[in-house]
């Protein structure tokens, strides 16, 4: 991943959004274009079916501005959650800095996510990528709705965590988002790490600005 | 990054970068699919203009925007000779880059990340 182009002094760093299909990773974006500044934001483009899935992918542009000499800039991508698509996701994995994965937290739904955080870890692996070594964050989208599974059951699910095989990380890491929770624990003698997770209501906006602070500041931190 | 010359367009340059750069990455696997490596170059013709597309280096893409002014045979000629040279220079500077370190200096993540608040913070 070359995000740093020191003859253009520019920093592009690309975040991606993926999930299972209908489970609001264009809402994302169209929530984020709706608020953010617009001298800070590119066109949005979608390349949508007549029924408004999304066929290839959903882009926007978002501009941070110059930071110490360069231009910094962060390119939101979702990808096609129907299933057949898979050659349009994993196309747009290439180069990825940085994934936010919206799972759709009703019951229903619980298939729909694990299968997709499955071709999520293997279309990584294809580019010859770690899920577990880039900046990764979960939302758990849809929270508003009367059939939402808890928390507790869809981290279980989907975000079990993995193993911890750094020594100088296998120490107890509260989540500072969550009280009582942690991002690194022992768990039957093993140590574990889970992605930092987020609830939202993507229509409404609650959670999506949560979740790509912490996604965009993750990216940001592997380039110190 | 992202350079144009000649006449001004009336689109968004990044928009039509990324939508170019998709397009060469769905006909790259297009090519694969016929057992084609890549395909080096592409073109699209509409009814007054139309657009050529060439790779160069791996890393960045030539566009070619043209209207009935010339033919697709002299822009491919051009293209030729131009890929040949851009080549050696993109070549050339991906080594620069992968000599220095990939790292930016000491205060820029803390700025970004307080950039971060600012921009996302509704």
């Amino acid at each position: 991943m070359s995000m740093i182009n020191y003859a253009s002094r520019e920093i592009n760093c690309k975040l991606v959004y993926y999930g299972p299909g209908l489970g609001g990773k264009t809402t994302n974006l169209e929530h984020v274009f709706s608020k953010i500044a617009p001298t800070a934001k590119g066109k949005m483009i979608s390349l949508a079916t007549e029924t408004e899935r999304t066929l290839f992918f959903d882009f926007l542009p978002v501009d941070l501005g110059t930071i110490r000499g360069f231009k910094t800039r962060f390119h939101l991508y979702t990808v096609p959650g129907q299933v057949y698509y898979n050659a349009s996701r994993k196309l747009i994995l290439k180069g990825v800095d940085g994934v936010a994965f919206v799972a759709d937290s009703q019951i229903e739904r619980m298939e729909a996510n694990i299968e997709s955080m499955q071709n999520l870890y293997s279309n990584l692996a294809e580019h010859g990528y770690d899920l577990t070594q880039i900046p990764f964050v979960i939302q758990y989208n849809k929270r508003d709705l009367p059939n939402a599974a808890p928390v507790p059951e869809l981290q279980t699910a989907i975000n079990p965590g993995w193993p911890v095989e750094d020594l100088t990380r296998q120490r107890l890491t509260p989540d500072p988002r969550h009280e009582g929770e942690f991002l690194v624990e022992q768990v039957n003698g093993q140590w574990v790490e889970r992605a930092p997770y987020f609830e939202s209501v993507a229509t409404s906006g609650d959670g999506v600005f949560d979740t790509l602070k912490a996604l965009s500041k993750l990216v940001i931190k592997t380039l110190g | 990054m992202i350079a144009t010359v000649g006449a001004e367009t009336a689109f968004d340059p990044l928009a039509f970068a990324s939508l170019t750069a998709a397009d060469f990455s769905a006909n790259d696997q297009l090519a694969r699919l016929i057992g084609e490596p890549e395909f080096g170059s592409l073109f699209h013709q509409g009814e007054k203009d139309s657009m050529y597309l060439a790779d160069i280096a791996h890393r960045v893409i030539l566009v070619v925007l043209f209207d009935n002014h010339t033919t697709l045979g002299l822009v491919k000629l051009r293209v030729k000779s131009a890929v040949g040279s851009l080549n050696h220079v993109f070549i050339e500077m991906q080594a620069r880059e992968e000599a220095g370190a990939n790292r930016v200096e000491s205060g820029f993540v803390g700025d970004a990340e307080d950039e971060i608040d600012r921009l996302f913070g509704e």
